[in-house]
């Protein structure tokens, strides 16, 4: 009686801690469903305005179309904007009589990465159905799509330089391979400015004026002066210091990896030593971008003077639904800062073996290169678009208010900061070396290392993921 | 009439043996094959730079080689043990405690029942679920600093994931938290097989609880406390889920959370198979010791 007391009970345990596991890799799956219904019915609104036939795709072509990417962006733009485009549920769609089949996985952990190099890898040897035709990818690891095989020139798509002449210079910079072959085409500019709470310009620094703001953070010194005042008046200047790290590393002198040894450049330590006089005076954390504390200041009682971000950050990611935030009051202003950045954007590849070469050059053309549906884009999703002649007719346009911004209208702002980006020194190590490096400084703004141990952290880190590099 | 039995005998094995088969096959496809090609890949250099695949070109022991070089290896082994041992010792003691008054007849505790299923209830969650809470709960404006804020035990909140010892100790607790109830049962399974005649005449002889406990419940409990103690270890050196989400991978304050398997897995983002094998096939050697150790410690004691 005694033993089979205890061997149900061991069995019990057992069977608990089985089903413990099978609960672990159910959540995947339960996860994307449940964000599915949700866009499905956002984007149906749209959908029945598209009457128009998409242009009949030849004959040889496949009826499968796959598209990768990592949310549910590029598939509202598609959605509302690509003539001809239906919905049929939350992940596939029909343009004429191909199915628009989208892959959708988080770039989490670096999940959507790992998903696409994996199918990419398999691309020669997949079936014409399963082929990836098109993908997205972001500045940060482009090179690392780009200067392979794997992505289409867009010149092979039949996409012409005069088509896309009006695009800013820095979209394509970013996704030119070390031939000088375009192989993306963006939508989307994300040059980016410093975004200020009004009530604390007005209470610290006496105006909300974007012009008045300006000049109390024209550089780093002024920067690092106003943060003083900030926080003698109760404010936060940023959220965290990995809100100027974008700023900084986006004026760098030299790449992140030169001849396979990483490259640390001045503007970046400047960094490290700016954040770490801020850090220890109080004047902001040490929070990661996107977590709960870092978001705080999107709300009046996070005391946070400023952000730094482009047209998404303000449009999409700073509450502005929630009641109570600043951002639903209109209670932020946009000015240059002290330097000028860009942040994000997403660019559309061609993948390299795919059965409906017409269609991606389509989608390519109209979503980033027809200036009609570059301005509903705008109008609709105030994303600020490549599209120079549109953003500045659009900058002129006196009527063109921003409401998160309390009325200004910042994309004249953000046309002098398109055109100013300079992206010759990006790498193909940039993501992992920028996430090493401001995790490994954390650990020396908090105090928990010297700067010599936490370079050392940083090298490590890299090391780790890239293993081919020294230092 | 021999032959007729011996024929039997054999007719009997054979079931035995057929029954045995599902688990070999699983076994054998799911474990040990990977087991041996996970020994085979640590003499590669095998990686991936971007979408470009480097080797597999054979390295001899290079991989192993670089990995003892590298002095960071004992200091995860070293934070891996320190985080098991915190939350196993309180852990055995509890359960000791409880397994003790759950199978004690003569304390005759009202809703057992209930209290075996909530102290088991923590190992129902998911750990990266329970990891998460934890991290919203602990961060530096969540919840627990808050409280701790407005009863005026703190003047700022207190950056529990950015200290050593907080980081450490919120890990410990989680699997403490996590792993104490499934102690608690087996424990007591153990204590409830213990024959009662023999408290009985302890309890005749005058002994106090206590004596009946060490000298009566504890001797006789060893072969649980053994596979309690193993199984544990096992999976202590393993631990993953509850440090990777709690410090989102990075192992904070400068990695002295960092377990041997968070180290694999920062391995795992350059598809590098040869340094993960090489760390793998190190920790199963190391387990294997210290589970050897265990065991010939506990054994050797019985042997007097």
């Amino acid at each position: 009686m005694k033993k089979k007391v205890l061997s149900a009970l061991l069995t019990t345990a057992m069977l608990a801690s089985m089903l413990v596991g099978c609960g672990s890799s159910n959540e995947a799956p339960a996860a994307s469903t449940d964000a599915a219904p949700a866009a499905s019915t956002e984007a149906k609104t749209e959908a029945p305005a598209s009457t128009e036939a998409a242009e009949p795709a030849a004959a040889e072509e496949g009826k499968v179309f796959n598209i990768y990417c990592w949310n549910e962006e590029f598939k509202s733009r598609l959605t509302d904007h690509y003539p001809g485009y239906e919905e049929v549920d939350g992940t596939t769609g029909k343009i004429g009589d191909i199915t628009v089949k989208w892959n959708i996985t988080p770039s989490d952990d670096n999940a959507y990465q790992n998903n696409l190099d994996e199918t990419l890898l398999k691309q020669a040897d997949a079936a014409a159905d399963d082929k990836i035709d098109l993908f997205l990818i972001e500045a940060d690891y482009a090179l690392k799509y780009v200067d392979t095989d794997y992505t289409m020139p867009v010149k092979d798509l039949g996409i012409t330089d005069a088509d896309l002449a009006n695009q800013y210079q820095y979209t394509k910079d970013v996704v030119t391979d070390s031939n000088g072959n375009l192989k993306g085409v963006s939508w989307q500019g994300c040059p980016g400015v410093l975004i200020y709470n009004r009530e604390a310009a007005k209470a610290v620094l006496g105006t909300d004026d974007p012009a008045e703001v300006q000049k109390s953070v024209s550089d780093w010194d002024t920067f690092t002066a106003t943060a003083e005042k900030m926080k003698a008046g109760g404010y936060n200047m940023v959220s965290s210091v990995n809100d100027t790290y974008r700023v900084y590393s986006n004026n760098v002198s030299g790449k992140w990896v030169q001849d396979g040894k990483i490259v640390i450049d001045d503007n970046l330590m400047k960094w490290v030593d700016d954040s770490k006089k801020m850090v220890d005076a109080k004047e902001t954390g040490t929070f990661d971008l996107w977590s709960d504390d870092w978001s705080k200041g999107f709300y009046p009682d996070g005391k946070v003077f400023c952000y730094f971000g482009p047209a998404w950050l303000i449009n999409f990611s700073m509450a502005a639904d929630t009641d109570g935030s600043i951002a639903n009051q209109g209670g932020w202003g946009a000015t240059e800062g002290p330097q000028g950045f860009f942040w994000g954007g997403t660019w559309i590849c061609g993948a390299t073996g795919t059965d409906n070469a017409s269609l991606v050059k389509d989608i390519i053309l109209k979503m980033t290169a027809d200036e009609d549906i570059m301005k509903e884009i705008v109008v609709a999703d105030d994303d600020f678009v490549n599209n120079k002649p549109a953003m500045e007719a659009m900058a002129a346009d006196t009527s063109y208010q921003s409401k998160v911004l309390g009325g200004q209208n910042p994309l004249a702002m953000f046309c002098a900061g398109a055109e100013k980006i300079d992206l010759s020194n990006l790498s193909a190590y940039d993501q992992g070396c920028n996430e090493e490096f401001q995790h490994a400084m954390k650990n020396y703004f908090d105090g928990k290392a010297s700067l010599d141990d936490a370079l050392d952290l940083f090298y490590k880190g890299v090391e780790e993921k890239y293993p081919e590099l020294t230092h | 009439m021999a032959k007729v039995k011996r024929g039997k005998v054999v007719r009997y094995n054979k079931w035995g043996y057929i029954f045995l088969i599902p688990f070999v096959a699983v076994y054998v496809l799911f474990q040990l094959i990977p087991l041996f090609r996970t020994f085979y890949y640590s003499f590669f250099e095998n990686y991936r730079s971007g979408l470009t695949q480097i080797g597999p070109n054979f390295i001899g022991f290079g991989n192993y080689a670089k990995m003892l070089s590298n002095p960071d290896l004992w200091m995860y082994t070293k934070n891996t043990l320190i985080m098991w041992v915190l939350g196993f010792v309180p852990q055995i003691i509890i359960s000791l405690l409880l397994g003790a008054w759950f199978s004690d007849p003569s304390l005759r505790l009202k809703g057992q029942r209930f209290f075996k299923t909530v102290i088991y209830l923590p190992n129902l969650i998911m750990a990266s679920a329970f990891a998460m809470l934890f991290f919203t709960l602990f961060s530096d404006g969540g919840p627990i600093n808050e409280m701790l804020m407005q009863i005026g035990v703190l003047k700022e909140p207190y950056q529990f994931l950015t200290n050593v010892w907080s980081t450490r100790g919120l890990v410990a607790l989680m699997n403490f938290l996590m792993w104490f109830g499934n102690t608690t049962i087996l424990l007591m399974a153990g204590m409830m097989g213990i024959d009662t005649s023999l408290f009985e005449a302890a309890e005749v002889d005058g002994a106090t609880s206590t004596q009946v406990f060490f000298k009566i419940t504890l001797p006789l409990l060893k072969p649980i406390l053994i596979y309690v103690m193993i199984t544990s270890l096992i999976g202590g050196l393993q631990m993953f889920d509850v440090p990777q989400i709690l410090t989102n991978g990075k192992g904070d304050p400068m990695r002295s959370s960092m377990t041997l398997i968070m180290y694999l897995n920062n391995h795992l983002y350059s598809k590098n198979y040869g340094m993960s094998g090489a760390l793998s096939v190190m920790l199963f050697i190391i387990t294997g010791i210290l589970s050897l150790i265990v065991f010939k410690f506990s054994n050797g004691k019985q042997d007097k």
